[in-house]
């Protein structure tokens, strides 16, 4: 618990991760992802920022080995361990036999932990997300967001190297997800974690990310990529400033690039 | 703020209190109406069989009934341990087996391919069409009986358990895989638990199967001798005439049934209150 004093500039970030070349072919005929690259270096916050069905989830599905790559590689600095991945889907995913604090137990149980054992890493983990009053209440005790909290809470137990996140607040309210998004931030400033984000919303990965990955659809591949370069910590004024503003429009122009790249071959 | 709150303070209330009677009153309803209904009905029987002289080797009232229960009670309550004996323990080799073949099903596809189709041709041959083959080939008496209520009774636990062993949120089982569970914990922690709430379904259907399974078994028995069920003393007493015992018997019968059921759903209610939505009151 432990992490480094500072996230360092860009540019100045060891490598954490490298895709190259990275194909995705599903059942010979469906291209979902070709010659995809991209290099996440430690304490990255990227956006996939594409439209839907441009591979976004296919990309997340690869980098956590539940799939391998029809062709390419991804490969970790200095391997990978169980551990080292922590992910976020769009819905909770919770078990709704579990309490809060078993829920959490969750990826130290599989490797023989006892709930004993973990006990402080569990408080650290739901103390991150405001949760350590819940740590007995059951998922459907607590609204949408506590248990998308719990969800994240989960996947920062191990203190992985990598957090993936699918569209996590997707299905939450405005206020909530603008919540959800300043304490993801503070998490982020606190823990100098690397976060994969996938969202359809512009203004999320402005908001969010120091990289936007945009990516086109048929076949899914990276479009663009736009850097957002506003300082962290970011709060409810950034969300209001010119800055973000004219941010939000640089990655709104390249997202409708993308999309006029696929409306472009599939007219031809 | 505080204005308009004080404001609405009375009609919340209001709302509040009339939804606690509305909630008070259903949980008095739902006692107090079955039992008004069975006593109406008892009653009404008794009307029945008195207004119109019908003799009681024809039609007996509920007091011949139940005098005849307690002046019976010593052969039929053996007879009654004999029928819970047989049911109680088709259960459990019930859920022994049911449970047990739906984890080798859900473990090996082939498995299930081989063996599905076999519980099937069990579950749809009706019991009593394969009970006097049983009856023949095997000699011990209680085994058969046994036997028989265990095809009828083990199919709904096989089937609810492996529906849900296979039910489990794909999301979750992503999870367990990037966290490299064995299949053993992914069995355990997360396929168990999702098909408890399966399994209990099941479970309550198979616990007034077994008891039928036991019955049904027993009239195609016939002749029992010592360690006779209760349908055999319902098939006994019917040769000769004594109506009275037959009710006796049938009454015995049918508490058996709801309090297999009731044990079931309370079972149910302990292991599932917590978390299933089944087993959740909301307001609504
Ligand atoms: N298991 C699968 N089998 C076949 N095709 C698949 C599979 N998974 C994804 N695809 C296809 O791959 C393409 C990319 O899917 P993916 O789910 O990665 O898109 P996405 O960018 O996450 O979309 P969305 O924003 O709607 O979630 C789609 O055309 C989809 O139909
Ligand atoms: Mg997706």
């Amino acid at each position: 618990m432990t992490p480094p004093t500072s996230i360092p500039p860009m540019g100045q970030r060891a490598k954490l991760l490298d895709m190259s070349n990275v194909d995705k072919v599903f059942n010979g005929n469906v291209v979902a992802l070709k010659d995809m690259n991209l290099t996440v270096n430690q304490g990255d916050f990227i956006s996939l920022l594409g439209p839907s069905g441009c591979g976004k989830s296919t990309a997340l599905r690869l980098i956590s080995g539940l799939m391998r790559p029809t062709s390419g590689h991804i490969t970790w600095d200095g391997g990978m361990k169980s551990g080292d991945l922590g992910v976020v889907f769009q819905e909770p995913t919770l078990m709704p036999w579990a309490t809060v604090e078993q829920n959490v137990w969750l990826p130290f149980r599989l490797r023989g932990k006892s709930l004993v054992q973990v006990q402080d890493e569990i408080m650290w983990a739901l103390n991150m997300v405001g949760l350590e009053k819940f740590q007995k209440s059951y998922p459907r005790e607590l609204s949408g967001g506590m248990k998308m909290r719990v969800s994240i809470a989960r996947a920062l137990v191990t203190e992985p190297r990598l957090i993936l996140m699918d569209e996590p607040f997707a299905a939450l309210d405005e206020i909530t997800r603008h919540k959800l998004n300043n304490d993801l931030l503070e998490l982020r400033e606190k823990l100098k974690c690397t976060v994969i984000f996938v969202t359809h919303s512009v203004f999320e990965s402005v908001f969010l990310s120091d990289r936007i990955v945009v990516m086109a659809a048929r076949p899914g591949r990276v479009s663009s990529e736009v850097t957002v370069d506003a300082p962290y910590p970011r709060t409810e004024e950034f969300r209001t400033s010119a800055d973000y503003a004219e941010l939000c429009r640089k990655a709104s122009d390249a997202l409708h690039a993308a999309m006029n790249e696929h409306g472009a071959r599939a007219s031809a | 703020m505080s204005t308009t709150d004080m404001n609405m303070a009375p009609v919340v209330d209001e709302e509040e209190l009339r939804y606690a009677r509305a909630q008070k009153r259903e949980k008095v309803a739902k006692w107090v109406l079955p039992v008004v209904v069975i006593a109406l009905a008892i009653f009404l029987w008794d009307r029945i069989v008195v207004w119109n002289n019908i003799p009681h080797y024809i039609l007996p009232g509920p007091g011949v009934v139940l005098e005849t229960l307690i002046k019976d009670w010593g052969m039929l309550s053996s007879a009654l341990m004999v029928t819970l004996k047989i049911t109680l323990a088709a259960l459990a080799v019930a859920v022994i087996g049911g449970v047990g073949l739906a984890i080798l099903f859900t473990q090996s596809r082939y498995f299930e391919m081989s063996f599905y189709p076999f519980a099937v041709i069990l579950q749809v041959t009706p019991v009593v069409s394969i009970a006097p083959l049983i009856f023949i080939y095997v000699d011990n008496r209680l085994a058969a009986l046994l036997l028989c209520a265990w095809i009828v009774a083990f199919f709904p636990i096989l089937s609810n358990t492996t529906l849900g062993l296979n039910s489990t949120d794909h999301n979750l089982r992503d999870l367990y895989k990037i966290y490299g569970a064995t299949r053993w914990q992914r069995l355990r922690y997360l396929q168990l638990p999702t098909a408890l709430p399966y399994f209990l379904g099941g479970l309550r259907i198979a616990g007034g199967l077994s008891l039928i399974g036991a019955v049904v078994a027993e009239y195609v028995a016939g002749t029992g001798g010592i360690g006779s069920g209760l349908a055999f003393r319902i098939l006994e007493a019917g040769y000769r005439l004594n109506i009275p015992r037959m009710f006796a018997a049938l009454l015995l019968i049918a508490a058996t049934g709801v309090v297999i059921f009731t044990a079931a759903s309370l079972l149910s209610h302990a292991l599932l209150h917590k978390w299933h939505e089944s087993a959740i009151k909301r307001e609504s």
